[in-house]
C-alpha cells in the first residue's frame, strides 16, 4: 500500500507551488487560481488521513473546505470585476489606494 | 491490486504536480486556467484511488465544473491583451519565491521525521459502496451545525458577490 506520507509530500509540493504563485504573480486572477490550488492541497492532506483512520470527518471536512472555495472564488471575482470596471487592471501591484 | 494502485498515484501525483507549475508560470490567463482544472481533474483522480467517490464527483461538478467556470467567466470579462504584455512577476519575486522554498522545506522536515508513524490500512478488494451514505450520516448528524454555518456562508458569498459584481456600487 502507499504510505500516507507520499500523499502528505504530494499536497506538500502543490501547497507550496500555490505558494508561490500567491506571492510572486502580479496579475490577481492568477494569485486568486494559486490559493484554490492551497485549499486543493489540503484537501488531499484530509482525505489521505481520512483513508487512513478508516473515517469519513475529513471528507466532511473537505466538503466544508470546497463550499469555501466556492464562496471565495465568488466574492474574490466579484471585487476583481469591480476593480477592472473601475481601474481597467488586474494587477496587484496597482490596488494602491483605498478609494476614488 | 498493488501495481495498478501505485501506477494510479504516481501517473496523477506527476500530472497534479507538473500542471501546477505550468499553472504559476503561464504568460496567458487562459492556459494558466485550463492547467489548473488539469490539476483539479487529476487530484480527483486521486481522491477516487483514495475511495472517496463522494468527493470525487464533488470535485468534479463543483471545482471543474462550477468554480473554474466561473474563473473564465471572469477572464473574459477582463481585458486579457494588455495585461500579457507586461511583467508577470512582482518586483520581489526571486525573495518571494525563496522563502516560500523555505517554508516548503520546513514542512518537509517535519513531515519526514514523523513519516514511520503514518501507514495506510491494506485495500479491501470488496468495499462495499458506501462512501456516499457515510458522508452522508456525518454530514446530517455529527456535524449538522457545521453544515447549517456553511450554508449561511454561501448565502453571504452570494449576496456579498451580487453586490460587488453590480453596475453602481
Amino acid at each position: 500500500m502507499i504510505p500516507v506520507d507520499h500523499y502528505l509530500f504530494l499536497s506538500l509540493a502543490l501547497f507550496t507551488i500555490g505558494v508561490i504563485g500567491v506571492l510572486t504573480r502580479r496579475n490577481v486572477i492568477i494569485m486568486l487560481m494559486s490559493i484554490e490550488l492551497i485549499l486543493n492541497a489540503v484537501n488531499i492532506n484530509l482525505m489521505a488521513f481520512s483513508r487512513m483512520w478508516g473515517s469519513v470527518d475529513g471528507q466532511v471536512f473537505a466538503i466544508f473546505i470546497i463550499t469555501d472555495a466556492a464562496a471565495e472564488a465568488a466574492v474574490g471575482l466579484g471585487i476583481i470585476l469591480a476593480f477592472f470596471r473601475n481601474r481597467e487592471t488586474v494587477l496587484a501591484d496597482e490596488m494602491d489606494i483605498l478609494k476614488w | 491490486m498493488y501495481v495498478l494502485n501505485s501506477i494510479l498515484f504516481y501517473f496523477f501525483s506527476a500530472l497534479a504536480i507538473a500542471s501546477a507549475i505550468l499553472m504559476v508560470t503561464r504568460r496567458n490567463i487562459v492556459h494558466a486556467a485550463v492547467f489548473l482544472i488539469t490539476t483539479l481533474l487529476a487530484t480527483a483522480g486521486i481522491f477516487l484511488q483514495l475511495q472517496a467517490e463522494f468527493l470525487f464527483i464533488v470535485q468534479v461538478i463543483l471545482y471543474v465544473g462550477g468554480i473554474m467556470v466561473l474563473f473564465v467567466f471572469v477572464i473574459m470579462l477582463v481585458n486579457l491583451d494588455v495585461s500579457m504584455r507586461l511583467v508577470q512577476f512582482n518586483r520581489q519575486w526571486f525573495v518571494a519565491g525563496a522563502l516560500a522554498l523555505v517554508l516548503g522545506a520546513q514542512v518537509l522536515f517535519a513531515v519526514w521525521a514523523g513519516r514511520a508513524s503514518l501507514r495506510l490500512p491494506a485495500m479491501q478488494v470488496d468495499i462495499s459502496p458506501k462512501n456516499t451514505e457515510a458522508v452522508a450520516d456525518a454530514l446530517f448528524s455529527k456535524y449538522m451545525l457545521p453544515f447549517e454555518i456553511a450554508s449561511i456562508l454561501l448565502l453571504v458569498a452570494m449576496i456579498g458577490a451580487v453586490v460587488m459584481a453590480k453596475r453602481r456600487v
